[in-house]
């Protein structure tokens, strides 16, 4: 089933000529409302009327996730803020979050998408879906919200954690669509196990899971464990939060992005070059709608690859293939984007604290673990083990003021820890 | 009246606390009293040894992490309720200790122990106050 029939199967010819004009009218709103993009395309030697075709999209420049920083907390915002009626942020580098702002008219946008997703993934209205996503000034909770109700589906806004609970209310209320991590959603197989819930038995049939990158093994698992359909979900709250792509439940094959509002670009993340077709590279995205906070090929830094061959269930928009890594650093550990230079700005404001670190990254059973560990020196040596014990929590504590994530802290002997001539290996993923 | 202490930060795998003896047993060090104190990733390891300097110096040469604190050795008498006696005054004065260990040799006709105080010199008053034998560093060395 289509939510949007007309606009989820446009030809291609199609598609392309609504996208080259409303990157026309959002490459003009820029240049004339935001300072950095007035610059940015300035020094790039190109106007907004210079853009006469899709390709002269690769002329622009930029943007970075940086750019976002250095323009916190509004920088960014092309209108008004008092036309801005809803702002989310995600964990920050040094602290401060990267900033989003939504018009009324973004918010309507954002509810299509997801609306759309959900249908894509099988979900209709009758449905009663079970958010399990955070509510606040993550995306998840409110898009995936906002989405189901424009659905027509019955929303229960159960938000994260509480997991007990969370299984009281689908046994009562009948859930039948799961949104959420796909690693809590393992979790909540393994609380129901443990309390003797036959989570198979109740009436899930969807799970909707994203916010992480999870493999088809993890897939396969999931669908065993809780008996759905299990449905990858892409988004990223500077484009837009949940609902940028979605696998279809016919195929699950591939998410497709929702083109008639955004533009995918493939470039290679060293040269920044636009790749051939179906090339593997770093996923860029423009957004062609966004009144708020319009971005101008923004570096998702995500891997990925772009199918553009028909799909049997009839959409025709582009597929992006499920994820397979990231261009950059950041890890993402249950949900939370975490990157290696925030824990060492933690570990560099606590006095005689080296930043000589690694961080360790499992899978223990079906929670990913964080383990940062910190080379003891003789500053922070001390003949009496609660002084260190004292360290460590201090450390653990600081990393989850900043980062919302909880980790272990392991003291380790100086020198433990590889140097390497170039790059430090500062991350050891053994979830894969 | 004081005792120096070396203590070596070691993690929690095999191997590490034989390499220290091994690197204070070529450097011709002797260990004359030691505790250990373990969590479950890493320990401390407390030494008494007849050269502090030495062991300092080939523990650091080896890139272990090593630190020098100050402890007093008490004599205390071998019977029931020797130790009991100690403790008693250093409640009585409220002083705390932040850990102790007995030393293998004897002094004369009494145990050895080893207390570690976060106010050392308080803790030397009240105790040879009260009639206790604090021992000299020079002579836990030789003992």
């Amino acid at each position: 089933m289509i939510w949007n029939d007309e606009f989820e199967t446009l030809p291609r010819e199609a598609i392309e000529s609504l996208q080259l004009k409303r990157l026309q009218q959002t490459a003009e709103r820029v240049y004339a409302t935001v300072p950095f993009y007035r610059e940015s395309f300035d020094k790039a030697g190109i106007k907004p009327n210079d853009i006469k075709t899709l390709d002269d999209l690769q002329r622009l420049p930029f943007t970075l996730k940086q750019d976002m920083r250095d323009n916190y907390p509004y920088g960014l915002f092309a209108v008004p803020l008092e036309q801005i009626v809803r702002i989310h942020a995600s964990s920050g580098t040094t602290g401060k979050p990267t900033v989003v702002g939504y018009t009324k008219r973004d918010i309507a946008t954002w509810s299509e998408l997801m609306a759309r997703s959900f249908m894509a993934a099988g979900a209709h209205k009758g449905d009663v879906i079970h958010n399990a996503y955070g509510y606040g000034l993550f995306t998840g909770g409110l898009g995936a919200h906002y989405g189901a109700e424009k659905l027509g589906a019955s929303v229960i806004p159960m938000s994260g954690g509480n997991s007990k609970k969370q299984l009281m209310i689908m046994q009562d209320f009948g859930s039948t669509v799961l949104t959420c991590t796909p690693s809590y959603s393992l979790f909540l197989a393994e609380i129901a196990a443990e309390e003797g819930i036959d989570i198979r038995g109740l009436k899930l049939k969807v799970g909707i899971f994203g916010a992480e990158p999870w493999s088809e093994t993890m897939r396969n698992e999931i669908e065993e464990k809780l008996n759905l359909k299990a449905i990858d979900i892409y988004g990223l709250s500077e484009i837009l939060g949940p609902g940028v792509g979605i696998e279809c439940v016919e195929a699950q094959n591939g998410l497709h992005i929702w083109e008639d509002h955004f533009i995918p670009e493939i470039i290679d993340p060293e040269t920044g070059d636009v790749l051939p077709a179906g090339e593997k590279g770093e996923l860029v995205i423009t957004t062609i709608t966004k009144e708020g906070i319009p971005l101008i090929r923004y570096r998702t830094r995500d891997i990925t690859r772009l199918i553009k061959e028909p799909c049997i269930c009839g959409r025709t928009h582009a597929r992006l293939e499920r994820l397979s890594g990231r261009s950059d650093d950041m890890l993402i550990i249950r949900g939370v984007n975490v990157f290696p230079s925030q824990i060492e700005s933690v570990l560099f404001n606590i006095e005689g604290v080296e930043p000589h670190y690694q961080l360790i990254v499992e899978r223990d059973g079906n929670l990913d673990t964080l383990e940062v560990q910190v080379e003891v020196n003789e500053q922070t040596f001390s003949d009496e083990i609660k002084v260190l014990q004292g360290l460590s929590s201090q450390i653990r504590k600081e990393i989850k003021d900043l980062l919302g994530v909880t980790c272990q802290v392991r003291l380790v002997e100086p020198k433990s820890i590889a140097r390497s001539e170039g790059k430090a290996q500062r991350v050891i993923d053994n979830r894969q | 009246m004081k005792v120096e202490q070396i203590s070596i930060f070691i993690e929690n795998k095999s191997g590490r606390l034989a390499e220290v003896t091994r690197v204070l047993g070529e450097s011709q060090v002797n260990i004359r009293a030691l505790s250990l104190a373990d969590t479950s990733d890493f320990g401390i390891l407390r030494l008494i040894v007849d050269n502090t300097d030495t062991a300092l110096k080939v523990l650091k040469d080896h890139s272990f992490t090593v630190n020098k604190t100050e402890v007093i050795g008490v004599e205390v008498p071998d019977q029931p309720g020797g130790l009991c006696s100690i403790l008693e005054i250093l409640d009585r004065n409220d002083i705390n200790v932040e850990y102790m260990y007995a030393f293998v040799e004897r002094s004369g006709g009494n145990a050895v122990i080893i207390f570690r105080f976060d106010n050392v010199d308080d803790a030397i008053k009240v105790l040879t106050a009260n009639g206790i034998t604090v021992l000299k560093g020079e002579r836990i060395s030789k003992l």
